[in-house]
C-alpha cells in the first residue's frame, strides 16, 4: 500500500510505484446538492480511473456532472449545499474522502492540481501573477520571497510567456486571455503534480489560441508524465490529446471508450448525437445537426434512461428500465477492451 | 500619479471658495447679529450699535464682507471673535486637536471593530451570527446618535459610575472612550455591513476556489486572498467617513460636553460669530477633501486595476 508522505518536498518519481493500481480511481461517486427546491443529484455513481501519463477526457453538456466530479476530486465542492453521500476517490490507493482537511490540503496543489476555465476570474485580480505563482513555492516548500519569484519566472518561461522576467510583477488583467490561461497552467504545474485536472481549459479562448494552449498542455503532460483529466464539451478539442474518453449525461457515465474507437463507432445514441453535432466542412450549406431538447433538470431526472426523452431510438424499455454500464463487444462476442455503454440498444447503435 | 495629485489639489481651490462663500452667506442670512447678541436683553442705543457695526465692517454689503474675510484669511488671519475679542485662530488651535483626537479615536474604533464584525459575520453568511450582526447594525443605524449618547451617558456614567458624564476641558484619551464609541457607532454599523456583504460575495468568487485548489492554508486564503479584495469598498467608505465623524462630533460633543470644534461652532452660532463658524467649517471641509484624496490614492494601492494619470 502506498502512503502519502507529507514531508516529501519533491514529487516522487512517477511510473515506478503505481504499477499496482491507477493513479486516481473514482468509485461509485455520488454528489448531491441540497437546494430549496429539493435535492439535485448532480453525480450518480461515476466510476473512472486515470494512470500516470494518461489523459482521460470527460465529455458532457453543461449540468452533466463533469465539473462537479472534478471538484469532488479536488475537494473544492461547496459543502453545504453539496454532499457526497456515497463513493470513494482513491488517490494512489488511498480514499481521499476519508482524509482530514490538512491531509487533503497537502495533496491539493502539490499532488493534484487544477486548471480552471475562466482564467481572468480564477486568478486573484489584486495580486501580481508572480505573487500568485510564487505562493505555491512559499506555502508548500517554504521558499523565501526571492527564491519564489525566481521560480515563478522560470515557470512563466516554461509555459512560453514572452519576457517573463519583466512581466512577473504584472497583474492578471494586464495579460491577454491566452497568456492568462498559460499562467493558470503554470500555477498548476508549479510543484510538478502527479495529476492535473483541466476543467474546460480552452473554452474561454479563441480557436487559434485554443490549439496553442492544448498543445502546450499536452507537451507538458508528456514531459512530466502526469495523469490528466480533461473536462470539455468540445469533441474537437480532445481527439488529438486524450487516450480515453468518458461521456457523461445527467450525472452518469453513459459511454467509456479509447478515444479513436469512440469517433469511429459510438455505442450510445447520445455520443452519436454529439459526434453528428460537429460541423463538417464537406457538409457546408446544410443545416447543422443538433440533439433535440434540453439536458434534464437534476431535480427530476426522467425514469429509466435519463436520455430517453431526447433519444431518437427510445423504446418503451428506455422509459422504465435503467440501463447499466455494460461492456461492449464485437458482433462475435469478443470483448472490446475499455469500452462500455449504458444503453439498452448498444448493439444496434454500434453495429447497426 | 503626480499629475493626478496636483489636479486633485487644484480642484480643492474652487471647493474651498464655494464652501466658504456658502457658509458665509448663510451666516449673513441668519436673523440677528453679533453686536446685538453682545448686548443680550439690554436695550442699547441704535446709534451705538450702528457705530460698532461700522467699526467691525458689518455694515458693508455681503460681497465686500466676504472679500474682506478672504483677504484676511490669505494673510493668515482668521478674524477676531467679537464677544471675547480673542483671535479665531486661537479658538481653532484650542478646539481642533480635541475633535481630531475624538474623531480619530472613533475612526479607529469603527475600522477595527467594524471590519472584525463584518468578516466574522460574512464568513458564515445567513447563519445565526450573521443575523445577529444585521440586527445589531440595524438598531445602531436607526437610533439617532443623540439618543444613543444620552443612553450611554445615563447607563455608564450615572448608573454604573464607570465614567464621568462630562469630559474635562483637557479631554484625556480615557475620557474620550465613551464619546468616541457613541460617535463611531453609526459608521461602525455601515462598515460592518459593508464588510460583511463584500466578504460574503467574494467568498463565492472563482479566485477563492483557485486559492483552495492551490492547497493554501485557510488563514492565508482568508487573510490574503479574501480580505484584500473585500476591503476595496470598505476603504472607500472609510475615506468619506473621517469627514462625517468630524461633522458628527458636534452632537456628540454637546452631549458629553467635550470642548472641541463642535462645541465651538455651536457657541459661535449662538453668538452669530460668522468668522468663527466659517473658519471651522472650512477646516473641516479641507480635512474631508484631504482624507478623500488619500483614500483615492490608497484605492489604487489596493486595486491594481485602477490607474491614475
Amino acid at each position: 500500500m502506498i502512503t502519502i508522505d507529507k514531508k516529501t518536498d519533491v514529487p516522487a518519481p512517477r511510473g515506478a510505484e503505481d504499477s499496482g493500481g491507477s493513479l486516481l480511481e473514482v468509485r461509485d461517486l455520488h454528489v448531491e446538492f441540497h437546494t430549496r427546491d429539493g435535492v439535485a443529484k448532480a453525480v450518480n455513481g461515476v466510476n473512472y480511473s486515470v494512470n500516470a501519463g494518461e489523459t482521460l477526457a470527460v465529455l458532457g453538456e453543461s449540468g452533466s456532472g463533469k465539473s462537479v466530479t472534478a471538484q469532488a476530486i479536488m475537494g473544492i465542492l461547496d459543502m453545504p449545499p453539496g454532499r457526497i453521500p456515497k463513493g470513494e476517490i482513491l488517490f494512489r490507493g488511498e480514499d481521499m474522502l476519508k482524509m482530514s482537511y490538512e491531509e487533503r490540503r497537502n495533496i491539493r496543489g502539490r499532488k493534484i492540481a487544477m486548471i480552471f476555465q475562466d482564467a481572468l476570474s480564477s486568478l486573484n485580480p489584486v495580486l501580481s501573477v508572480g505573487y500568485q505563482l510564487g505562493e505555491m513555492f512559499r506555502v508548500h516548500e517554504g521558499m523565501s520571497k526571492k527564491q519564489a519569484k525566481a521560480k515563478s519566472i522560470e515557470l512563466m518561461d516554461k509555459v512560453k510567456i514572452p519576457a517573463a522576467a519583466a512581466r512577473v510583477n504584472d497583474y492578471p488583467h494586464q495579460f491577454s486571455g491566452g497568456m492568462r490561461q498559460r499562467i493558470m497552467i503554470a500555477m498548476a504545474l508549479a510543484l510538478e503534480p502527479d495529476l492535473i485536472i483541466a476543467d474546460e481549459p480552452t473554452t474561454a479562448l479563441d480557436v487559434t489560441v485554443q490549439a496553442q494552449v492544448m498543445d502546450l498542455l499536452a507537451d507538458l503532460q508528456r514531459e512530466y508524465n502526469m495523469g490528466l483529466i480533461l473536462i470539455t464539451h468540445d469533441l474537437g478539442v480532445v481527439a488529438d490529446v486524450a487516450d480515453k474518453i468518458a461521456v457523461m449525461y445527467a450525472g452518469r457515465i453513459v459511454e467509456q471508450s479509447p478515444i479513436h474507437e469512440l469517433y469511429k463507432r459510438p455505442a450510445h445514441p447520445y455520443t452519436r448525437g454529439l459526434l453528428d453535432s460537429i460541423p463538417r466542412l464537406d457538409q457546408k450549406g446544410q443545416e447543422l445537426f443538433a440533439i433535440k431538447g434540453l439536458p434534464p433538470n437534476l431535480l427530476h431526472v426522467p425514469a429509466g434512461c435519463a436520455f430517453n426523452p431526447r433519444c431518437p431510438k427510445a423504446q418503451d424499455v428506455c422509459r422504465t428500465d435503467f440501463p447499466a454500464l455494460v461492456p461492449v463487444t464485437e458482433q462475435d462476442g469478443t470483448e472490446l477492451p475499455g469500452r462500455r455503454s449504458a444503453c439498452h440498444f448498444w448493439k444496434e447503435t454500434i453495429h447497426g | 500619479m503626480g499629475r493626478y495629485v496636483a489636479r486633485r489639489l487644484l480642484q480643492m481651490i474652487p471647493v474651498f471658495i464655494g464652501s466658504t462663500l456658502l457658509v458665509f452667506s448663510m451666516m449673513y442670512a441668519l436673523p440677528g447679529d453679533p453686536v446685538r447678541a453682545l448686548a443680550g436683553e439690554q436695550a442699547v442705543d441704535p446709534v451705538q450699535i450702528a457705530a460698532m457695526k461700522k467699526e467691525l465692517g458689518l455694515d458693508l454689503p455681503l460681497w465686500h464682507q466676504y472679500l474682506n474675510y478672504l483677504t484676511g484669511l490669505f494673510q493668515g488671519d482668521f478674524g477676531t471673535q467679537i464677544a471675547t475679542q480673542r483671535p479665531v485662530a486661537e479658538e481653532i488651535a484650542r478646539a481642533f486637536p480635541i475633535t481630531i483626537r475624538l474623531a480619530l479615536f472613533a475612526f479607529v474604533f469603527t475600522t477595527v471593530v467594524g471590519i472584525a464584525m463584518g468578516v466574522f459575520a460574512g464568513l458564515k453568511a445567513d447563519m445565526l451570527r450573521d443575523r445577529t450582526l444585521l440586527l445589531i447594525t440595524l438598531l445602531l443605524i436607526s437610533v439617532p446618535s443623540f439618543v444613543l449618547g444620552f443612553l450611554a451617558q445615563v447607563f455608564f456614567a450615572h448608573q454604573l459610575g464607570w465614567v464621568d458624564p462630562n469630559v474635562s476641558p483637557e479631554a484625556a484619551w480615557d475620557e474620550l472612550v465613551l464619546p468616541a464609541v457613541v460617535l463611531g457607532s453609526l459608521s461602525l454599523a455601515y462598515v460592518a455591513r459593508l464588510t460583511r456583504t463584500s466578504v460574503a460575495e467574494n467568498l463565492r468568487a472563482d479566485y477563492m476556489r483557485t486559492a483552495v485548489a492551490k492547497g493554501l492554508p485557510r488563514r492565508r486564503i482568508i487573510g490574503v486572498h479574501l480580505l484584500r479584495n473585500s476591503m476595496i469598498p470598505v476603504v472607500t467608505f472609510l475615506g468619506t467617513d473621517i469627514g462625517t465623524l468630524m461633522g458628527g462630533a458636534v452632537v456628540t460633543e454637546g452631549i458629553f460636553n467635550v470642548q472641541g470644534v463642535g462645541n465651538a461652532v455651536f457657541q459661535a452660532l449662538r453668538h452669530r460669530e460668522g468668522s468663527t463658524v466659517v473658519g471651522i467649517v472650512t477646516l473641516i471641509v479641507i480635512v474631508y477633501l484631504v482624507a478623500s484624496l488619500l483614500v483615492d490614492l490608497l484605492y489604487a494601492v489596493l486595486d491594481p486595476r485602477i490607474r491614475y494619470a
